[in-house]
């Protein structure tokens, strides 16, 4: 959790190049969200562009994960929009007004974004490389021979070739993250969202997950992600986004972020995740 | 003391005591076969459905459960006709167990469905699979390791529960030992014989449950995980289930 301790690949990467990003692909415009009397989106508008990684944070309760749930559509929006991949996440256009859209439907958009759990959320009860598989050859029906070979070659990507029989509740917190992201990438999604993907995991294991994650990084993915990780923040993103109450309240490249924050709120949040 | 070991081993061997425990495991298999796919349209119905579906769902439940399953039978076989609905003893006999049996099903099911981890529908949905994908694959097959034990017990339950249909003379062990007892009037010696083929059947039925719950438990490998919530609601489902059952 310090910026004075980064993981191994955080510390490679403090000077990076400067990276081309290309077209938008996450937009997200005035998105409201609330949970009976609790606003927890107030008015979001935020744009993401091809190969840029982006990272939110907050204090809990700022409605950080609501915002990243929204776009991959496990929450119904209450105003606003969302494009992602493409897709009008969620609704339809018809004769310029907005139909929800079909459970199916939402389906076939939540394809396109791969999503990372907190709490890793396998399927306990399929080995790791079924977990890989399942949507590939189940929802897409794929052949399974290819679709298999390209489930070993994620494993290895994540670092876990030797686990393709394992179950996941016979894999550390850490190893069942990495199968969790190879999981998410099988489905070739446009866009990864990382909903507190350390916060589970035990000191240790920490650095392995975000290592995937530099990683995927540098190969040009796009990726929101919510963390505390400061360290990566500072190794990866491109911008680095503070939510309160519901609102974005500072929006900066990480350089910027960390030392000429401009909002009070910042710097109460760096004040304390940096102090301990 | 009157007690004839003749007639009992004559009755231990009779063909048609062993017609009618014959009788009794199928009547079990299809009721209960029936009774399950009643339970877990009830279930989803319950869970899943809106406001009118849910209605419909839980007024069977509500129904079924909350009336004897002699009653039900009764009223299957000799109600209904004045209606003019005519069903014969097997149709009636599979009918009435099924649905009793779908009514305290729907309530197991509906908890094994609980007991799965909201996590798992959240990851099925990010994968992008649509309401019956996630069921097929990753609820249920969840579900249905917290279900077993409960549906095996319901299944014993079932094998003594087929006795009833006797009063629709439905011709199953428990009506095959009446008739005999009315030949000899050696009552003792034929419902002894009959106790004896109940003992039986439910052996080789808790035999056979405990392989299917020793496959069931493998593929998660070690140690459940199931949140103690869901473990309570299990818990209550089946106490509901047992305690108000003949």
């Amino acid at each position: 959790m310090t910026i004075d301790a980064p993981p191994p690949a955080a510390r490679a990467a403090t000077s990076r190049p400067a990276k081309a990003l290309g077209a938008p692909i996450v937009l997200i415009e005035n998105v409201q969200k609330a949970f009976g009397d609790n606003h927890v989106l107030r008015d979001v508008s935020m744009t993401i562009r091809q190969g840029e990684v982006v990272v939110i944070c907050g204090r809990s309760g700022s409605g950080k994960s609501t915002l990243l749930r929204c776009i991959d559509q496990l929450e119904t929006i209450d105003g606003g929009t969302i494009r992602a991949a493409g897709h009008l996440m969620g609704f339809r256009e018809k004769n310029g007004k907005r139909v929800a859209l079909r459970d199916a439907e939402i389906a076939r958009q939540q394809r396109d974004l791969g999503m990372v759990f907190q709490n890793f959320n396998l399927f306990p009860h399929v080995s790791v490389i079924e977990n890989i598989m399942m949507a590939p050859v189940r929802i897409l029906k794929r052949p399974r021979a290819e679709v298999k070979a390209e489930a070993r070659e994620l494993l290895a990507r994540v670092g876990l070739p030797e686990k393709e029989n394992a179950y996941p509740r016979q894999l550390s917190g850490g190893q069942q993250q990495r199968v969790a992201i190879a999981r998410a990438l099988a489905m070739k999604p446009q866009v990864m969202l990382f909903d507190e993907p350390t916060s589970a995991l035990d000191p240790e294991m920490i650095s392995e997950v975000l290592d995937v994650m530099v990683d995927l990084s540098h190969q040009g993915m796009t990726m929101i992600v919510v963390t505390h990780e400061m360290g990566f923040a500072r190794a990866a993103a491109d911008r680095v986004v503070l939510m309160h109450g519901g609102e974005i309240v500072e929006e900066a490249p990480p350089e910027q972020f960390f030392t000429n924050p401009r909002s009070e709120h910042t710097k109460l949040f760096l004040s304390k995740i940096l102090s301990h | 003391m009157n007690w004839s070991w003749t007639f009992f081993f004559e009755y231990l061997t009779n063909g048609f005591m062993f017609r009618g425990a014959w009788t009794t495991v199928w009547l079990s298999v299809i009721s209960m076969t029936i009774g399950l796919g009643l339970g877990v349209v009830a279930a989803m119905m319950k869970m899943y459905g809106n406001a009118a579906v849910r209605y419909i769902a839980e007024f069977y439940i509500w129904l079924f459960r909350g009336t004897p399953v002699l009653i039900q039978l009764i009223i299957i076989y000799t109600g209904l006709p004045q209606l003019g609905i005519r069903l014969n003893v097997i149709e009636s006999a599979i009918l009435g167990l099924a649905l009793n049996e779908g009514a305290y099903l729907a309530e197991i099911i509906r908890a094994g469905i609980m007991s799965v981890d909201k996590g798992q529908n959240d990851a099925a949905r990010s994968v992008g699979m649509t309401w019956r994908e996630r069921m097929y694959l990753v609820i249920l097959p969840q579900a249905t390791r917290t279900i077993i034990p409960p549906l095996g017990n319901q299944f014993n339950g079932m094998l003594k529960t087929t006795s009833l249909a006797s009063v629709i003379s439905m011709e199953e062990l428990m009506r095959n030992a009446q008739m005999l007892a009315q030949i000899n009037f050696r009552v003792l010696e034929v419902y002894s014989v009959a106790a004896l083929w109940y003992l039986l059947l439910v052996s080789i039925w808790g035999l056979i449950q405990q392989r299917i719950e020793a496959h069931y438990e493998k593929p998660f490998g070690p140690a459940a995980a199931i949140s103690p919530e869901a473990a309570k609601e299990l818990k209550k489902a089946m106490q509901k289930a047992g305690a108000t059952k003949v």
